[in-house]
């Protein structure tokens, strides 16, 4: 609308231009990666293992384009609703930050202190960043969760999740 | 007579006791899921595919059947009660259905879609038995090229027709191409987009991305957006009608499976549009047009309906040409790749007694869900006050489990969370999730559909034109590509004629609106069919 707006306030509330970022980021990734392929043309296979990363690329970039003007323009995309959302609201950080910490945390213990210990912090952690605070039901639960799922994937599908420090007595 | 008898025999095997005690499993697990806030079917059946490691095959597929349909009646129950709909095809629902609820006849709201659910969906199995096959001979017939051109055609309805910006759906499709991409080229063994890490060679399993999209996405958004002041759940007692209630509500029935069927074995699929039209049209026809808003029994029962045939008919393409063209059935499709099913037009020739006994276990799911739900929607109605916590922490406990569950290695579970980042930032900027799902799932098969018909040209791209069928296909793609042109060229030329309205899809198969509605089977069957042979 104003003649000479700054940088500064083109962006300002335009955090969809990260979207841009991600979509231009990926097509150059995806071209990057294929134009590094050599492989020597065969009869029995014209169209080679490149044509398609490039095509796909060639969309994310057109895409980034596309959006970016469109974001520039006021375009916005629409949040997504659901029964248990208010878009009211901001992202609430302190609850989804909380939430990844206990979902690495499973990450980095699964293998070494096998799934119950891990599976336990997991579902604790988790019902604490979502606000439980009944500390030994949550407590409880998250146990009793564990370890009917380890041994029902056990005896039920036969697949072994890692025991890790508790091995031997379970 | 080869279909009944096919039929009867997939009614055998899906009686015995053990897979009927599958069927019951799915279709409670699956009202439950539908009832449940942040969960449906398409996540349930993509964090139950670990089972597929345990389980026949055909019991497995039974489970995610009665999974497939329940959620269907899970999700028109929450809507009814509570007007937030869950899914983008319960929206219409909740119009009528709330304002019914509120004014006090919840029981009759729940009633009537209960019972269009089973009619609508009764109905469009019997097409779905009746139509898959005649898809398929045709299909057979078909090579490469027209292959190849029916999965653009598919890829590109679902991106362009659904979801209220095609520019973001592009954006979300050429994501899951670049996620299919993953891995070792399978002609020639190149990686491609693997950096050098030997854990990428085999490519990222499906469970890992759909599960990621759908659970962990999902989870971190509403965990991010999570409503302090809980919603007030309408109480309902059991449902029923009454007589005048079944008298309006019989003709919507009808007419609503009439529109869901055929929109929903088109490849643009989806229960969003049929449910529209069924709901104006049901709003024009209707002796009480003045009941509309304010809670009309035929806006419950037309689009209920609709919805529950569409489901089945997204079936048909999904069964007779592989093609999945909602989220539930790409993730059902992934359970095939799991099984180390071909899915295609062979299906029926290699798993012809797991497809009958799949098509059998809709009619038993059907049946079951109402008898099952009709007592039981007042306790579904006290399912929805579960404390969020719990709910939440429980979705991302057994996304964990699934996805570690393929491999046994943490390297899924980091994969799982920056997927589950990416899905959330999907949520956030209005990117649709289901093109991205599609083109992890079908961008490799097309690249292979792609590969076979320029080897069979000998490199000349005329060769994707060599079938009359593929040609017609892409005249059908430029007109979705090019329809947002064409619209407002006409709306230039005739400035006041066309109303804005809903997007047609492109081919244009808009099923004639019964004015009478007591036309029965053999005008269902007429509507269809084209549309069943139209995808082909």
């Amino acid at each position: 609308m104003s003649s000479s707006p700054t940088l500064a306030s083109r962006l300002k509330g335009r955090s969809e231009l990260g979207v841009v970022l991600l979509l231009g980021a990926a097509g150059a990734l995806v071209i990057a990666d294929a134009a590094r392929i050599v492989t020597p043309y065969s009869q029995s296979d014209p169209v080679g293992p490149k044509t398609l990363p490039f095509i796909v690329g060639g969309l994310l970039l057109v895409c980034a384009v596309f959006l970016a003007v469109n974001v520039l323009r006021g375009g916005q995309g629409e949040a997504e609703g659901g029964e248990d959302v208010d878009l009211t609201h901001p992202a609430d950080w302190k609850t989804v930050l909380p939430l990844m910490g206990a979902f690495i945390a499973n990450i980095l213990l699964i293998d070494w202190a096998g799934w119950v210990i891990s599976g336990t912090i997991l579902f604790w952690g988790s019902v604490w960043a979502l606000g439980g605070r009944n500390y030994i039901r949550d407590g409880l639960i998250s146990v009793a969760m564990s370890l009917l799922t380890f041994y029902g994937f056990y005896l039920g599908l036969g697949i072994n999740l890692p025991a890790g420090l508790l091995e031997g007595i379970l | 007579m080869d279909v009944f008898s096919s039929l009867m025999d997939g009614f055998a095997t899906a009686l015995t006791p053990l897979n009927f005690m599958y069927a019951v499993i799915g279709v409670i697990l699956g009202t439950a899921v539908g009832v449940l806030p942040g969960l449906g079917p398409a996540m349930t059946v993509a964090l139950l595919l670990p089972v597929t490691y345990a389980l026949e095959p055909t019991s497995a597929f039974i489970m995610f059947a009665g999974i497939y349909y329940g959620g269907m009646y899970g999700g028109s129950t929450t809507s009814i009660l509570l007007n937030t709909p869950g899914e983008s095809s319960s929206v219409v629902t909740a119009i009528e259905g709330n304002k019914m609820a509120k004014a006090g006849r919840a029981a009759q709201a729940l009633a009537t879609a209960a019972i269009g659910s089973f009619v609508a969906g009764t109905i469009g199995t019997a097409l779905l038995a009746l139509c898959a096959p005649i898809v398929v001979d045709f299909a057979v017939s078909l090579g490469a090229p027209s292959y190849f051109a029916i999965m653009v055609l598919a890829l590109l309805a679902v991106t362009a027709v659904l979801g209220s910006s095609r520019l973001r759906g592009f954006a979300s499709l050429g994501l899951g191409l670049a996620i299919g991409l993953v891995g070792l080229d399978v002609v020639t063994g190149q990686a491609r987009l693997t950096f050098g890490v030997p854990l990428l060679a085999d490519g990222l399993d499906i469970v890992v991305v759909a599960v990621a999209i759908f659970a962990v996405g999902e989870a971190l958004w509403v965990a991010a957006h999570l409503r302090r002041n809980p919603l007030q759940v309408i109480p309902v007692g059991r449902p029923w009608m009454g007589k005048q209630d079944w008298k309006r509500s019989w003709k919507p029935w009808l007419r609503g499976t009439a529109f869901g069927f055929p929109f929903g074995a088109l490849p643009a699929g989806g229960a969003e549009i049929p449910t529209f039209l069924s709901y104006v049209t049901e709003k024009r026809l209707s002796k009480h047009p003045e009941e509309f808003g304010k809670g009309a029994i035929e806006g419950v029962a037309g689009p209920e309906a609709a919805n529950n045939a569409a489901a089945a008919g997204t079936l048909t393409p999904m069964l007779a040409l592989g093609l999945p063209t909602n989220a539930t059935a790409a993730v059902m499709l992934a359970a095939f790749t799991q099984y180390g099913i071909q899915p295609g037009p062979q299906l029926f020739e290699s798993e012809g007694p797991l497809v009958w006994a799949l098509i059998a276990s809709l009619f038993i799911g059907n049946l079951l869900l109402l008898v099952i739900n009709l007592p039981l929607a007042p306790m579904w109605a006290k399912l929805l006050q579960i404390p969020r916590p719990y709910l939440y922490a429980g979705i991302l406990f057994f996304a964990t489990l699934g996805a570690y569950s393929v491999n046994l290695q943490a390297f899924d579970l980091a994969l799982l969370l920056a997927l589950g980042a990416l899905g959330f930032m999907m949520r956030r900027f209005g990117l649709p999730v289901l093109p991205l799902i599609l083109g992890v799932i079908l961008g490799p098969r097309l690249e292979k559909q792609l590969r076979q018909t320029l080897q069979l040209s000998a490199g000349d791209p005329a060769g994707l034109f060599s079938e009359p069928i593929a040609v017609v296909i892409y005249i059908i793609v430029a007109i979705i590509l090019l329809w947002p042109l064409l619209f407002k060229l006409i709306r230039r030329n005739r400035p006041a004629a066309v109303p804005a309205g809903m997007p047609s899809t492109g081919s244009g198969t808009v099923p004639p609106t019964e004015a009478g509605g007591s036309g029965g089977g053999g005008s269902h069957r007429a509507d269809a069919t084209p549309g069943g042979d139209g995808d082909a």
